[in-house]
């Protein structure tokens, strides 16, 4: 059977759409949460490469954002940073 | 092989394959690895996981993590899986329909050194072109911290208290690396989410190669290792810099210590930084702890022999 008969053929199991993971939120598995300092961020992308969601998105100016949605607030962030600029600050 | 080796964290995509909203614990080593690896591999990727925390963790029903396409079968079989899937592609490619996508097997420390051993040496000798992960985190962390082969001595683990009688796991951690490279393959590397550019070009040259290849990746697990989540990067950054876990490559047989280090730092620093090896530091453990010691020089003495014994390859 050639590839393009067997697509002719229909679909039996259900397939997802991919990532669907975002719509499931993490925001009550966190006590702290990461704020970043705009003004002291250089945007050397440390605590992007070493978070384990990904909840830091990147700008377009160079900086980092927070997706409170899923950070699970670890705070690898606020240790790895290397100019300080992520503190943990607890949840209200 | 030829591949482009990574320098700066700006040249990475901005669009990942791992999606957030997970269920990975807070704070946890092996996501980390994940982004990295498949951050460093190309965006049409083929991803094959063992069961483990990555698998029951990423595709909790009806949600899934992944933008690629994944496939899970069964504990043992994530080498064999990969391989058919690579088998599959090659056949398709001679006959003309799309061409051979790179796959990536991960298998944690249980599904590798345990369970997957036997469909990993099978997939290895076979030679199919796939890259096999091992993420090791050092005991069964998805059931409740069980000990597996990749537990190293005298750690604390639910199925290997410590006590008058035992000081934790008495056995030795198996010595991986070397069972893999002993199929004669042309790449294997071991490294660590703390290297982050290490790893990511371990990856790309890994990927480059035409035939299998396998990556022994170190990641931290807060809940089983017993030590606060947000030291995971520091931790897997202290077991590098103690020799605990060396950072080597294999191409063809030879040898490269990719991250040298010249001047270790105590190992009691990485033993006190986590609660499942602490009570080693005890003066009635004083024994288990020499044992230990030998046993992490050994084994970076190893590794150095290795080293200057195939560099005139």
């Amino acid at each position: 059977m050639k590839v393009k008969e067997l697509e002719e053929h229909p679909t039996f199991a259900a397939v997802l759409p991919p990532a669907t993971s975002e719509e499931y939120d993490t925001t009550g598995w966190r006590a702290f949460k990461p704020v970043v300092d705009k003004e002291k961020c250089t945007g050397c992308l440390i605590c992007w490469v070493y978070c384990p969601e990904p909840a830091i998105i990147r700008t377009p100016d160079r900086k980092i954002e927070f997706d409170y949605k899923h950070c699970k607030g670890c705070g690898i962030c606020e240790v790895e940073c290397p100019v300080k600029a992520i503190k943990m600050v607890k949840e209200v | 092989m030829s591949y482009k080796p990574i320098r700066t964290l700006f040249e990475l995509p901005t669009e990942e394959n791992l999606a957030p909203g997970h269920r990975m614990c807070s704070g946890c080593g092996v996501t980390v690895g994940v982004r990295q690896i498949l951050l460093a591999a190309p965006k049409d990727v083929i991803v094959v996981t063992a069961t483990g925390c990555l698998e029951v963790s990423t595709v909790a029903y009806p949600y899934t993590a992944w933008r690629c396409p994944w496939v899970h079968v069964a504990f043992e079989n994530a080498a064999a899986v990969a391989s058919g899937i690579e088998a599959a592609l090659k056949a398709l490619e001679r006959k003309g329909y799309g061409k051979r996508h790179p796959v990536i097997a991960f298998g944690g420390d249980g599904g590798t050194y345990d369970i997957g051993i036997q469909a990993l040496s099978g997939a290895l000798e076979r030679g199919h072109r796939f890259l096999y992960v091992c993420y090791d985190n050092e005991a069964y962390m998805n059931t409740g911290i069980q000990r597996s082969g990749g537990t190293p001595y005298g750690t604390w683990t639910t199925t290997t208290p410590f006590g008058k009688v035992r000081p934790g796991k008495t056995e030795v951690k198996k010595n991986l690396m070397g069972i893999v490279v002993a199929h004669g393959i042309p790449y294997a590397a071991t490294a660590s989410i703390s290297h982050w550019k290490d790893l990511m070009n371990k990856v790309r040259k890994a990927l480059s190669c035409d035939g299998p290849s396998f990556i022994h990746l170190l990641t931290p697990c807060n809940r089983g290792w017993r030590f606060d989540p947000a030291q995971t990067i520091r931790i897997a950054k202290l077991a590098v810099e103690t020799r605990y876990f060396p950072l080597y490559e294999v191409e063809n047989g030879v040898y490269r210590i990719t991250v040298p280090v010249p001047r270790p730092k105590p190992i009691e620093e990485f033993i006190k930084a986590q609660g499942r090896l602490r009570h080693l530091l005890r003066p009635e453990y004083a024994d288990a702890l020499a044992t230990f010691k030998k046993q992490v020089e050994d084994y970076y003495s190893y590794v150095e022999m290795m080293t200057k014994a195939t560099s005139s390859k």
